[in-house]
């Protein structure tokens, strides 16, 4: 049974009974490492993006100011939120984000449900098999995938040379640089991430209920759209979450396979910083890309809690 | 559940690997073509591999990659085993929430944020004390070992919360002391989730591109760092030959790791199956 670390039993387990300064050391190591190294960064962050920009270095004003009678004063800049607000290209590129990773985890849902409802009801070996094929590309080279496709979509690519010869169409077909070879990118990359909570999901389904609706009389599809369609939901919630959370926020693909025509808020933070070194305004965006994924990451904790629970 | 596959469902897993494959297959059959134009072919040849082996640069990205990815998955799996061991059994203690918040987060943190905001932890800290002076290796194995430790954490989690406390509170009940009791029976039952922890953080750092892009230094190009300058600018052969060697890598893992799993399940079943006979012979 797994459960997720919500829900974990606070038992009396053996490290409550060693010596407090012995358990004290041992919480404190990793908690000190991460409030060093992950919450601290991320108040850095928010903390510069309340700032100016300026030219200097570091590029940003100070908050904080000691005026010449002493008082202490903290300005705090929401320019940097406001220009994001009024510039379109800001507001476009968020929504265009979130439609397309909305678009790419529909499409994961509906190529990976068929298949890890066809693992589930292989037979043992070939289960198996078929879950360590799905897990390999996983281990391998994430760019190097993504460089695949470029491979297959080029003008003078596989696909194009195919079509070309088998004189289906005379010249190349734009297929790089397009939104549609940004979503064949987050698809192929995220694939596994849907099918195996899908797959985890599934495996843990009741055989009577699907047995009991059959012998009632129901037919195959009203079985699986009552019965079996209900009871994975969670796996799809899951599994829909963990495409759609990295994929909002994706640099890789949109860049390499997207180029300038497919606007996504990963790769225009990625260039606010490193070829316009606005910080503040790359800190705004950060946080606020972290704003539109915060409720889905609370749903997916929700989720696995719940999950956990039953 | 098990039952019959219609052939639509057969048609949908056959389509669904076929897509997962067929792109890696290109990839590997063009690394054999002569031509240096990806795309043309000009008949089979080895001599990407050649010129593969012959770059100085890949072998020193490879290098540092190989280093970094060692000194985080080390790290990464002592402190994120000490991260899980504590959240699930040393029932409460203050920041509790906070400590788990912090554990779990950095999971579903996008790649760019994660990179942003360590990155300009490292400025601040070098305006503030002056360390780190420069970036490169040290910065990227910190970065990564942050986001690692996380999914070794919650594989740590969920190993202790399949296994029940029974072995441990019988140790301590005959007298164990807490250490014995860690290195005599949890770190046993822990092993398998070190080993895959450890095996995963590994992964992670190998693969990273984004966070590692960020808080790198100038002459500090790690694998992925090289591979993604190389491939911005378009096509390259020698590139699909790396990418030959990665696949064949990782398929020997993955295939001797599943072979072993394997085995031990049907040794397993086979036990199963004989104290069955045994009950039912008696």
């Amino acid at each position: 049974m797994r459960r997720s670390m919500y829900s974990y039993p606070l038992a009396k387990g053996w490290v409550q009974k060693i010596s407090t300064s012995w358990r004290n050391v041992m919480i404190a190591i990793p908690f000190f490492w991460l409030l060093v190294f992950f919450l601290a960064p991320f108040l850095i962050v928010l903390k510069i993006s309340f700032a100016e920009s300026l030219i200097a270095s570091p590029p940003f004003s100070s908050l904080l100011e000691i005026l010449d009678d002493g008082t202490l004063i903290m300005r705090l800049a929401y320019e940097n939120y406001s220009y994001l607000w009024e510039d379109p290209l800001y507001v476009r590129t968020y929504l265009n984000s979130i439609r397309i990773s909305t678009i790419s985890t529909i499409l994961c849902l509906l190529i990976g449900y068929p298949m890890a409802y066809a693992i589930v009801r292989s037979p043992s070996t070939t289960r198996f098999v078929l879950l360590m094929l799905i897990i390999l590309p996983f281990w391998s080279s994430f760019l190097l995938r993504v460089y695949a496709w470029m491979g297959l979509l080029a003008d003078q690519g596989t696909i194009n040379n195919i079509l070309i010869w088998l004189g289906l169409i005379d010249r190349p077909l734009r297929l790089m640089y397009s939104e549609l070879a940004v979503h064949i990118g987050i698809v192929y990359s995220y694939l596994p991430f849907m099918i195996l909570p899908l797959y985890a999901n599934m495996e843990k389904l009741d055989d009577s209920l699907i047995e009991a609706s059959a012998d009632l009389g129901a037919r195959p599809i009203m079985t699986f759209l009552t019965v079996t369609l209900p009871l994975t939901v969670p796996g799809m919630v899951a599994g829909s979450l963990l495409v759609f959370i990295p994929a909002t926020g994706e640099f890789v693909i949109p860049d390499l396979l997207g180029g300038g025509n497919v606007l996504m808020i990963g790769r225009v933070l990625y260039n606010e910083f490193n070829a316009n070194h606005d910080w503040p305004v790359a800190s705004a965006v950060a946080i606020m890309l972290l704003l539109v994924l915060v409720i889905p990451m609370m749903i997916y904790q929700h989720s696995q809690s719940k999950q956990a629970g039953n | 559940m098990r039952g019959k596959r219609s052939l639509f469902l057969l048609s949908a897993l056959s389509f669904g690997f076929a897509f997962l494959y067929v792109p890696m297959a290109v990839l590997i059959f063009y690394s054999f073509n002569y031509s240096k134009l990806v795309p043309v072919w000009g008949g089979f040849s080895t001599r990407w591999y050649r010129v593969l082996f012959e770059s100085e640069e890949m072998w020193a990205a490879l290098t540092l990659s190989l280093k970094i990815a060692t000194v985080n998955a080390t790290v990464a799996t002592l402190l994120g085993a000490l991260a899980g061991l504590t959240l699930s059994r040393a029932g409460h203690f203050k920041g509790r929430t906070l400590f788990a918040g912090m554990v779990s987060a950095p999971l579903v943190m996008p790649e760019v944020i994660t990179g942003l905001s360590l990155l300009l932890l490292f400025i601040t800290l070098s305006n503030l004390i002056g360390w780190p002076s420069e970036r490169g290796m040290t910065t990227i194995t910190i970065a990564h070992i942050t986001f690692s430790l996380a999914y070794v954490a919650v594989i740590v989690q969920s190993r202790l919360a399949g296994v029940s406390q029974d072995l441990e509170e019988a140790a301590q009940d005959l007298g164990g002391k807490p250490f014995r009791v860690l290195i005599d029976i949890t770190l046993p039952l822990l092993m398998p989730a070190l080993a895959a922890g450890w095996l995963l953080a590994f992964t992670l750092s190998l693969d990273d591109l984004v966070i590692a892009s960020f808080v790198s230094g100038p002459g500090s190009n790690t694998l992925p760092i090289l591979i993604y300058s190389r491939i911005r600018l378009g096509l390259r052969p020698d590139i699909n030959a790396l990418a030959t060697m990665i696949i064949l890598v990782v398929s020997i893992g993955v295939f001797v790791a599943g072979w072993l799993l394997l085995r031990q399940q049907r040794l397993r079943d086979q036990e199963a199956q004989l104290a069955t006979a045994d009950s039912n012979g008696k």
